[in-house]
């Protein structure tokens, strides 16, 4: 992928002062999808934002979402693995550089945590860690895909990224998806937020999903993390990476997701303030522009927005999540440590007092329902939560 | 031409009802069941991905629950299958925990128009039709795919009237033409029947009998509107065993000017 091809400057200043006759013109070519990168761009612009034109977005994101996806929502859990990792990234409560309590879950333990999962309901998970080529190698993660893949229809991954060949044995596993933010396509501000480590390379971040396609993944999700850069500039880049990935991995499954950077450990304080009219207008905008393509939406939006942010073009969810390894079961709670230069080392009592008994999240989450409640009152609204919708025998090489 | 209906016959078994139901895309099972119901059907298709193949009952995967199998004869499908290897895959897998050897083989490697691929679904179609397998494919509205994949011994042939959930009616209606022109198997019109009028029209053109889901699972009221596909499948069904009347350029005066030269005095 060649970003600097897209012209993501111009379109973002054309976003920016594109007229309500330019977003006139587009909504009135309803059905809308397959518009240009152009369209898209007047559809996040601030006229795009005012009321009339807002809900106009609103009510064609809802009647595609309806005639692409049917009345249902994808439910899946995440599964903090480990919390270890060798970057040192600002806004991350993992980096490497905050003392934190940490610990990498074995794979009973791994097995322990998503049992529980399991009985929740979920059939689809998402094994999240750190990017630490020693806790986190390729075989470890592999071998926690192997564990899990009898008992789980779809096991998705969001790691450091590997190459080619590390990730086939890991698709050989059973894998079948693969989530890869870029956090920010401001290379500028990337540049600023990963101050060391691997994660710095914005470009090798970049071609990640590609490499996943390459190896045999079948679902591709991609994402930004809005909080970085100025969102209109994140979202258009996200919006030229998905049609770029559209064309050149068009045997997967694509999915996007659109965090809003949470507290977390560091106290990094968002560089940009996204209102939630901002994101309504973003899922609207990526609706209109890709109706076949899943919008991901997690615990980090309240109750309320994630409910009313549902008709409007999600079709994953997660519910109950917890972001630390151990989080659901208390697992590896006996071992957590700090980790300097690499090594664990025993936890200082003042790190233990602050973080308490269990390792540190990755960010708070803002939707503490139970599964259960989020599936109650999606079935209240008119969905139905689907807990299973993959089969693990598609998996199988 | 005859006087009274005529039954859909698909690999030896009757059918009354010459609607096909599709059960994605619904707000809860028990919506689903209604439809279903309302709609006469007698032949439903289920995604295996979606249903529970662990033979365990998992209450979190129980879409067969709601699908009476003394009604209805499910038709399993390999939607979510890639190649032809998964599709075989799905299909011998899901044999057992839904007693059915019918299959809808849908093969498409491409989730964005879930357009099927004619090469794969050929070769699954050899494959599975050998293990005993009663095969319904998916496919382009491809003639010459048609009888080839009749030659290997499909029950039907199920071509798209356009892309999966699109609402955009018959747009391969000339290749249709040619298919049920050519078949000696039922051609079932799959996919793109976005409202009644599509499917009547499936229908006059003589195909056998047609597949809806969408339109149905996400109409305001899904139970109406499976009784409006029931009653436009039954009106161009009957209106093709009865003949329509033949297209003419020029208007025909339904009382001619010349009529009086044929009076007796």
């Amino acid at each position: 992928m060649k970003l600097d091809e897209f012209e993501i400057a111009e379109l973002t200043s054309f976003s920016l002062k594109a007229t309500a006759t330019d977003v006139e013109a587009i909504l009135d070519r309803a059905p809308a999808g397959h518009m240009s990168l152009a369209d898209f761009a007047a559809l996040l612009s601030p006229s795009a934002a005012q009321p009339r034109y807002l809900e106009g977005m609103a009510q064609q994101a809802r009647g595609l979402t309806m005639q692409h996806f049917g009345r249902v929502v994808r439910f899946f859990a995440p599964l903090y693995l480990s919390n270890e990792c060798i970057n040192i990234c600002k806004y991350c409560g993992f980096s490497r550089d905050n003392p934190i309590l940490r610990v990498t879950l074995t794979l009973d333990q791994v097995g322990a945590e998503a049992n529980f999962l399991r009985e929740q309901g979920f059939r689809h998970i998402l094994l999240v860690a750190g990017e630490h080529p020693h806790f986190v190698s390729e075989n470890y993660l592999r071998d926690c895909v192997t564990r899990l893949h009898p008992n789980w229809p779809s096991i998705s991954l969001e790691v450091g990224p590997l190459e080619v060949e590390q990730y086939v044995p890991i698709v050989q596993g059973g894998a079948e998806g693969l989530v890869v933010y870029q956090e920010t396509y401001d290379r500028g501000v990337y540049d600023a937020m990963h101050v060391s480590g691997p994660k710095k390379d914005f470009d090798w971040r970049l071609e990640t999903a590609e490499r996943a396609y390459e190896a045999g993944f079948k679902r591709l999700g991609i994402g930004a993390l809005l909080g970085l850069a100025p969102w209109r500039n994140d979202a258009i880049a996200l919006a030229a990476h998905t049609t770029y990935l559209l064309k050149k991995c068009w045997k997967s499954q694509l999915t996007i997701s659109v965090p809003r950077l949470r507290p977390a450990a560091g106290e990094f304080q968002p560089m940009v303030n996204v209102t939630d009219r901002e994101l309504v207008q973003f899922v609207c905008a990526l609706r209109l522009a890709f109706p076949e393509v899943g919008i991901v939406l997690s615990t980090r939006e309240s109750p309320k927005l994630r409910d009313n942010l549902v008709p409007l073009g999600i079709t994953l969810m997660s519910a109950g999540s917890h972001t630390e390894p151990g989080g659901y079961t208390g697992q590896g709670k006996d071992e957590l440590h700090v980790t300097k230069s690499g090594r664990p080392v025993k936890a200082p009592l003042s790190v233990i007092e602050s973080e308490g008994e269990h390792a540190t999240v990755q960010f708070e989450i803002a939707d503490n329902r139970s599964p259960a409640e989020v599936a109650k009152r999606l079935d209240q609204m008119g969905y139905e939560p689907v807990w299973k919708d993959w089969e693990g025998a598609l998996n199988e090489v | 031409m005859t006087d009274k209906p005529q039954r859909l016959r698909i690999a030896g078994r009757d059918f009354s009802s010459r609607l096909i139901m599709g059960t994605g895309k619904f707000a809860s099972g028990a919506t689903m069941a209604a439809a279903l119901e309302a709609s006469g059907a007698e032949l439903v298709t289920v995604a295996l991905r979606r249903a529970d193949l662990s033979g365990q009952g998992d209450k979190f995967a129980n879409i067969l629950t709601f699908i009476d199998t003394k009604r209805y004869l499910l038709l399993p499908n390999t939607s979510g299958a890639r190649d032809a290897e998964e599709a075989c895959r799905l299909a011998r897998l899901g044999r057992e925990p839904t007693s059915s050897t019918w299959l809808k083989l849908e093969i498409h490697p491409d989730p964005r128009y879930l357009l099927p691929d004619p090469v794969e679904t050929l070769k699954a179609a050899e494959v599975l039709v050998k293990e005993g397998f009663t095969v319904l494919p998916y496919i382009h509205a491809d003639p010459v795919l048609a009888k080839r994949l009749e030659d290997v011994g499909c029950a039907t042939v199920m071509p798209l009237g356009s892309p999966i959930g699109s609402a955009r009616g018959i747009e391969t209606r000339c290749s249709i033409e040619i298919i049920i022109e050519q078949a000696s198997v039922p051609v079932v019109v799959d996919a793109g029947l976005g409202a009644p009028s599509h499917a009547a029209e499936a229908m006059e053109m003589g195909a056998d009998a047609v597949l809806v889901n969408t339109a149905v699972a996400v109409a305001a009221d899904p139970v109406r509107m499976a009784i409006a596909f029931k009653a436009a499948v039954e009106a161009g069904r009957a209106a093709y065993e009865i003949g329509l009347a033949p297209k003419r350029k020029e208007a025909e005066a339904t009382s001619p000017l010349t009529g009086f030269l044929d009076e007796t005095r």
